[in-house]
């Protein structure tokens, strides 16, 4: 799809819906837009509705963890228009204790997605009909997909011969979880050396 | 409807009727893996199905944030593993288009004839299993011997039958041997008819029919809003097809039909397979005239993405530093995000890639075209017989690798 007929469409999109849209910008032959949380459910409404956009196939809800930013979240959605052959990706910044309105009632494939996403980033949605854990154990705590979840997890199973059942203990790891640092020196890594930790603090 | 304690003395025992739960799964051998469903039913009726997945979680998607991207590739293979390179295939479009590397001809169509492969190996293995998912068992034991030979031809390829790691950022791991697509090309020539033994046994069978048309019907308006793609949708009458809607790799110089079905039915579901199977075969014969007209030509973009040749590394200083850093640190991505999606033989499988211009991804989410379509077996499900269940899973073409990643 040519990055034209994609501007088009998005200024097109930025037009009609004003009010709900941040931004808009093609980026690597992909339309993106950005919009706010509360507006999510009539904004989707109108890409699937509308004439020019038909987006009625919705692909993935996904999101993604920047701990640093205030709004941390990323909430993504995919949708995909097989009548005009179009993709557009639906970005909403969210904080960690944000509500989001659900759009299964626009979308019912997004019942499975959102909870996904409630498993794996623990983004909450409102007026979803059934927000349960999907992948994880039954009785899983935390959500692994943050970036302050570790790898490997907080317990460990295993069936117990004397009790006879499966149990849950705290991970034990017989090596150092190997994690290679492959930020080189000369390239603006800066380390600190064994010693030089209290070297700001003197002056 | 538990008898409730106003009418006890009018009500006899037998005619205090509730609906009854049962599970099906996760070691019911139709549950094709690890699905544990709960369903709810009212006497053979089922009147709610609420899968329960994830028995097969591995954190694919947080593992893949720890390692290199050429690292990750192997977890691939792993996810839909009866169709391994087709899975590939996506993670290595997701990383050229990031970095903008162009794959070689020989290379690209590699590829091709591999995921046509896959897309056999797939389709052989879902339709025999609904045949013996509705009683017949001799379908299976025909089709897993074509699928021995197919995966003798990965093996050859690349030396794993199934975890194959072959196709590489770039192109493809090794060069195939000559009589290796020569005998593929002889392969392609034998099994149609195998293909048509399998057909017979199937497309007419009075049982066959019997428990699949008109079972798990799926109007062009469900498949929309349910989010289908692949056979889900065409069974519907849709002819979408990522190969030819969006075309990647050289997809747009072959010629193949799209095949579609008129009700949208587990048969329907299974016609289109059936077909799809030979027009994968004709376009694994058109891959391998082309692959003969450019032999001896490099399969990989040479360059920061994939590893010097062996004669380099052994007179140039700089292909042999290349070397350790490609297999130690990994290349790296240039900052940014990407979609990108293949037609695998089970629907769209896409790989979302935020990049931020390190040797590792900073986010992967893998969209498998199974968890959408396993969502909706509520929907499916629900007025149908408990028999049905199996039916519909089957043409449904769930695999758990990648539904619970």
């Amino acid at each position: 799809m040519s990055d034209d007929a994609l501007q088009e469409l998005g200024s097109m999109i930025a037009v009609r819906q004003e009010e709900a849209i941040i931004e808009a910008s093609v980026r690597n032959g992909e339309l993106n837009v950005a919009v706010g949380a509360a507006t999510v459910p009539a904004f989707v409404k109108f890409l699937k509705t509308d004439g020019a956009c038909q987006f009625t196939t919705l692909v993935d809800i996904t999101a993604v963890d920047y701990p640093d930013r205030e709004r941390r979240f990323d909430l993504v959605y995919h949708f995909l228009s097989m009548t005009q052959n179009q993709r557009i990706r639906v970005r909403v910044a969210v904080r960690e204790d944000d509500i989001v309105p659900s759009i299964t009632e626009i979308h019912p494939s997004a019942n499975w997605f959102e909870r996904e996403v409630f498993d794996m980033y623990g983004i909450m949605f409102s007026g979803h009909p059934d927000l349960r854990r999907i992948l994880t154990d039954y009785g899983f705590r935390g959500h692994p997909l943050r970036k302050d979840f570790p790898t490997t997890g907080y317990v460990e199973v295993r069936y117990d011969e004397v009790e006879k059942r499966v149990i849950y203990e705290p991970v034990e790891l017989v090596q150092e979880y190997r994690q290679f640092d492959f930020m080189s020196p000369w390239e603006g890594a800066e380390y600190i050396l064994p010693g030089d930790e209290k070297e700001g603090e003197a002056r | 409807m538990d008898g409730s304690s106003t009418k006890g003395d009018v009500l006899t025992g037998e005619q205090r009727i509730r609906n009854f739960n049962i599970n099906f799964g996760p070691q019911h051998p139709a549950a094709h893996g690890v699905l544990r469903l709960v369903l709810e039913l009212d006497g053979e009726i089922v009147e709610r199905c609420d899968p329960h997945i994830g028995l097969l979680h591995r954190g694919t998607e947080k593992l893949m944030e720890s390692r290199t991207y050429l690292q990750n590739l192997p977890y691939f293979d792993r996810l839909d593993y009866v169709s391994p390179m087709n899975q590939e295939h996506a993670w290595c479009l997701a990383i050229e288009r990031l970095t903008g590397t162009v794959v070689p001809r020989r290379g690209s169509l590699i590829r091709v004839l591999y995921c046509e492969i896959g897309r056999i190996l797939n389709h052989l293995l879902n339709v025999t299993t609904q045949a013996m998912d509705v009683g017949a068992l001799t379908p299976p034991l025909w089709g897993f011997e074509e699928r021995e030979k197919l995966m003798v031809f990965y093996e050859r390829a690349c030396g794993a039958r199934l975890h194959a790691a072959y196709f590489r950022p770039g192109g493809v791991h090794q060069d195939l041997p000559q009589d290796l697509v020569d005998d593929i090309a002889q392969w392609c020539k034998e099994f149609p008819a195998a293909l048509q033994d399998i057909d017979d046994l199937l497309t007419e069978n009075r049982i066959f029919k019997q428990r699949n048309v008109d079972i798990g019907h799926v109007s062009q308006q469900d498949a929309l809003d349910y989010g289908f793609s692949g056979v889900m949708v065409r069974g519907s009458g849709m002819a979408w097809d990522l190969r030819r809607a969006q075309p990647y790799e050289c997809y747009d110089e072959f010629d193949f039909k799209i095949p579609v079905g008129k009700n949208g039915d587990c048969y329907d579901r299974y016609l289109c397979r059936m077909a799809e199977m030979r027009e994968s075969v004709k376009i694994m014969e058109q891959a391998i005239e082309k692959l003969n007209e450019c032999k001896g030509q490099d399969v990989m973009a040479r360059g920061k993405l994939s590893p010097p040749t062996r004669g380099d590394m052994k007179t140039s200083m700089e292909a042999l530093i290349h070397h350790f850093k490609l297999y130690t640190e990994g290349f790296h991505v240039p900052e940014g995000e990407i979609y990108a999606a293949v037609e695998a033989p089970k629907g769209e499988f896409g790989v979302y890639l935020v990049s931020d211009g390190t040797n590792k991804p900073y986010k992967a989410k893998l969209r498998a075209p199974g968890f959408p379509h396993l969502a909706a077996m509520d929907y499916l499900c629900t007025g149908h017989q408990l028999a049905d269940v199996s039916a519909i899973l089957g043409s449904l073409d769930i695999v758990f690798g990648e539904v619970d990643r």
